[in-house]
């Protein structure tokens, strides 16, 4: 793990003994895929909300894609869809406007990272408090798995049928490294829930990254490296191993940046 | 208590919107309505609101769309090029039926254009810009006195039927000066908006969910046009200026109707008689009340900075009761972006006409 800034260790809140799973998960089938992490993702940040006793302030957005339906499945929290890759712009406005809300947003790698990338840096220079899951499956995956400016160097997808060849179509963005270089941030990592144990990291890391919203520290920032099997053409477990050994070693894990005080 | 100052136009846009409790303020700038941020960013944080300078229009928009969902008074303010940029978020606020104020100082041409006057963005305001099926209300003022009034009745109709409302007025209005009366107009009350987002706790525990329609498109199109029906029944502003016994009736808004008036004092010394039918509210255009002046005089001359778009408007109105002319872009005294259209040459087109 590469851990910078000079955070201190915190018991971030209390971990509840959920015997049913967080009140705030709405039970019910998921509409997402087989074998898709998203499922998994909401759970996580519905443990996370309830621990922090936050639910009755959230408001949470999504953007176009598979995020629309996120914040559905949970229960209690305020909930707008923003407009393809506008999300950081319409958060920063409702976080202005009712600045002790916790406000975040559900961005895909299209989303946050090709149409919706100078509305995001600009929300991040400015520092404003707000928290950004970023969700990264290297394709655009409601379209039908076209190139993401995630998508791997060499990766298939429908309209890199060749592979990604980065003299033709540039190369993967670092958003998680991207956002530590910028002084308005006050977390950065990169997670997975493709293991148990990563599962738990990423939970501490999403916590973290909401915290840092409470205590009015910057913008906070989770990316995850996300399956999608449909796009991928891969089995589930298959796509555990594709994270493994594709994506992990494009797209390190760990924290970024993680600081308590950012200097004016 | 109401007191006069000396403003321009794009100053009373500010004013306008201080004096309607609005709280948000977010833009980019662009000539020639860059006063109307500068006023803002001056003004807005002293009585408690919240200004941001947007990395473009896009999000200038989109952030007026956060701050509406939040529940507050929110506008911004932009010119040609950038209206184009809102048109997205404009589209989003439709549907969701989001009240805003958009103020598009407009200048002339397509693509970059100039940064100097024109009329040319009213099928692009009155006919919708973005895409999908929806209205605005669109308010042209002609003074400056006239920006500040109807900037406190955008922000009411925009409250009224949840949609919304833009004023589009150009470089002309934006940057003359005039005496200006400043005072809170009182147009009645308004729902509460409930539908804000504001956090469950506030609500007992109730979530809001603010998605697109796609869940009940056909349903959401209906409740659509039965308001805009509503908005049509009862929202047309018009002025008509000596209209009575007219010889010909000329039919412009905004700054080039005040070049109307100029000719019809001028047409007056000269023993002509002219009258001038002033559309204020763009959408809902006010048909009935042109058709029925026009039929009266018989013949009618639209004078507009634009190539004919407000024309296809007025023909569509007067439904051949009357003779439609035009006066359009090429009227103007000199060829480049800084010409305009002067009472001496709408004068002498009249002459042809009579």
């Amino acid at each position: 793990m590469k851990a910078e800034g000079v955070a201190k260790e915190k018991a971030y809140g209390q971990p509840k003994l959920m015997l049913l799973g967080p009140q705030v998960f709405l039970p019910g089938p998921l509409r997402f895929c087989s074998g898709c992490h998203y499922g998994i993702i909401i759970r996580l940040l519905s443990e996370v909300i309830e621990e922090l006793g936050i639910e009755g302030r959230t408001i949470a957005l999504s953007s176009a894609s598979c995020t629309v339906l996120f914040a559905m499945y949970i229960d209690k929290i305020d909930f707008v869809d923003a407009l393809h890759g506008h999300a950081p712009a319409v958060a920063t406005a409702i976080k202005r406007v009712h600045p002790d809300a916790i406000v975040f947003t559900v961005q895909g790698d299209g989303d946050l990272g090709a149409i919706g990338l100078g509305h995001w840096v600009s929300a991040l220079l400015r520092a404003e408090r707000l928290t950004t899951i970023f969700l990264n499956n290297a394709s655009f995956g409601m379209t039908g798995g076209q190139m993401a400016p995630t998508t791997l160097t060499g990766m298939q997808t429908t309209t890199t049928s060749e592979g990604r060849d980065p003299r033709m179509s540039g190369f993967p963005l670092h958003a998680a490294e991207l956002a530590a270089t910028m002084k308005g941030v006050a977390y950065s990592a990169r997670c997975t829930v493709h293991t148990p144990a990563n599962y738990q990291r990423a939970k501490r890391a999403i916590k973290i990254a909401f915290q840092k919203q409470i205590d009015g520290v910057g913008y906070s920032i989770v990316e995850f490296l996300s399956a999608c099997p449909t796009t991928w053409g891969l089995t589930p477990v298959e796509c555990l191993e594709f994270i493994d050994e594709r994506m992990i070693p494009e797209f390190p894990l760990g924290e970024f940046k993680n600081v308590d005080i950012i200097e004016y | 208590m109401a007191y006069t100052i000396l403003a321009t136009g794009n100053e009373a846009v500010g004013w306008g919107a201080i004096h309607s409790s609005c709280k948000f303020f977010a833009g980019y700038p662009i000539t020639p309505q860059n006063e109307i941020p500068e006023f803002m960013s001056r003004k807005l944080p002293k009585v408690g609101g919240v200004f941001i300078q947007s990395e473009d229009e896009g999000a200038a928009s989109n952030m007026v769309y956060g701050a509406s969902i939040a529940g507050v008074r929110a506008m911004t303010s932009t010119s040609s090029p950038g209206f184009s940029l809102m048109q997205e978020a404009i589209s989003a606020m439709a549907v969701l039926e989001l009240p805003a104020v958009i103020v598009n100082v407009s200048r002339n041409g397509p693509g970059w254009g100039t940064t100097q006057t024109g009329q040319q963005d009213y099928r692009q305001a009155t006919k919708g810009g973005g895409h999908g099926g929806y209205r605005c209300i669109i308010l042209a003022p002609a003074s400056v006195q006239e920006t500040f009034d109807l900037m406190q009745l955008a922000f009411y109709l925009a409250d009224k039927y949840r949609m919304v409302v833009m004023l589009l007025t150009d470089a002309l209005v934006g940057q003359m000066t005039e005496p200006l009366e400043l005072g809170i107009l009182d147009f009645g009350p308004l729902p509460e908006k409930d539908w804000a987002l504001i956090g469950s706790a506030q609500r007992g525990g109730w979530r809001y969910l603010c998605i697109p329609v796609a869940f009940d498109l056909v349903g959401y199109c209906r409740r659509a046009a039965e308001k805009y029906q509503k908005v049509a029944d009862s929202e047309k502003r018009y002025e008509t200026h000596m209209t009575d016994k007219a010889q010909l009736l000329l039919v412009a808004y905004g700054s080039t109707a005040r070049a109307c008036k100029g000719a019809i004092d001028m047409a007056h010394a000269e023993g002509l008689k002219l009258g001038l039918f002033r559309p204020i509210t763009l959408w809902p255009f006010p048909n009935q009340a042109i058709k029925q002046q026009a039929s009266q005089v018989g013949k009618v001359l639209v004078v507009e900075d634009s190539e004919g778009q407000l024309v296809e408007d007025v023909e569509l109105a007067i439904e051949g009761q009357a003779q439609v002319n035009l006066l359009g872009i090429w009227a103007r005294h000199q060829v480049t972006g800084s010409g305009v259209i002067h009472p001496e040459r709408i004068l002498q087109e009249v002459k042809t006409l009579l």
